[in-house]
């Protein structure tokens, strides 16, 4: 084995581990905290793409943002446990299993030769700057990219007003 | 590795997340199982592109808006969870069921 292989199996097997150990973990807090060996094996699933960009910010807003905003909340409300209701699993692993049967007929029995192997792929390069020159270039990404940053002030201010607003508890008296 | 490796990674990550949203647990463990399958999405954004090195950085691109778009619903799905709680002082889905006061 290469050693391209070696990292690929490395990171997949943290990847997947880290989702599977989610899935069937009885406390969510340890689920939440499963996830963070899925997002650093997809990092790194990035890395050996050539994706160096995109793996940094991966582990920056993935594992240092969003799972710390889900441990927050899982903090924030009551740490109860919770079953693992196996026929809940079962019921959705059906879907989800017919659902990738489907995916994988489509996806093999639609390819055809004209994939290029590993082996005859360009050398990757870093892409920091040129992602940055395509955000900021006109023509490009430039709408796009800041209609992004709209949306995310937008979506904080909504969330911090969201997240403010007290609720009454829910009366139990008979209408 | 080839691009057939990648998606199947990919699809098994996808699977694994539709059942952690279907099994309904805790609303929290629903929004993680709609994390993984955005970075199953992600992964074949990447390794689609790294597999057709002319379709330039548009791949990597799509992706990190997907990044951006997943921490925008990760605030605003934490504040309803907080509202939830306080109303029904449980963050199981079955336990809503109501539809107003």
């Amino acid at each position: 084995m290469s050693g391209s292989e070696v990292a690929f199996a490395i990171f997949t097997a943290l990847a997947l581990g880290g989702a599977l150990v989610a899935l069937f973990e009885r406390s969510v807090v340890r689920s939440a905290f499963a996830m963070f060996g899925t997002f650093m094996g997809v990092a790194g699933l990035y890395l050996t793409l050539g994706a160096d960009f995109l793996a940094m910010t991966q582990v920056l807003i993935y594992a240092g943002g969003i799972m710390v905003l889900y441990l927050f909340g899982l903090m924030l409300t009551k740490p109860s446990r919770y079953e693992r209701n196996l026929r809940r699993i079962g019921l959705g692993a059906a879907l989800a299993g017919g659902l990738a049967l489907i995916l994988l007929v489509k996806l093999f029995g639609g390819m055809n030769g004209s994939v290029p192997g590993p082996d005859e792929l360009p050398a990757p390069e870093p892409t920091a700057e040129a992602i940055g020159l395509a955000f900021l270039r006109a023509d490009e990404w430039l709408f796009a990219f800041e209609f992004a940053s709209v949306l995310l002030l937008a979506t904080l201010v909504g969330a911090v007003y969201i997240a403010r607003r007290r609720p009454e508890p829910r009366s139990e008296e008979a209408a | 590795m080839g691009l057939e490796a990648y998606l199947f990674v990919s699809l098994l990550l996808f699977v694994i997340g539709l059942v952690m949203a279907a099994a309904r647990r805790s609303l929290i463990y629903v929004l993680i199982g709609l994390e993984l399958i955005l970075n199953a999405a992600n992964l074949n954004l990447v390794a689609f592109q790294r597999f057709h090195p002319e379709s330039g950085l548009d791949g990597q691109i799509g992706a990190i808006f997907v990044i951006i778009l997943a921490a925008a619903e990760a605030a605003i799905a934490l504040a309803i969870v907080l509202n939830v709680f306080s109303r029904f002082g449980s963050i199981r889905p079955d336990d809503m069921n109501t539809l107003r006061d």
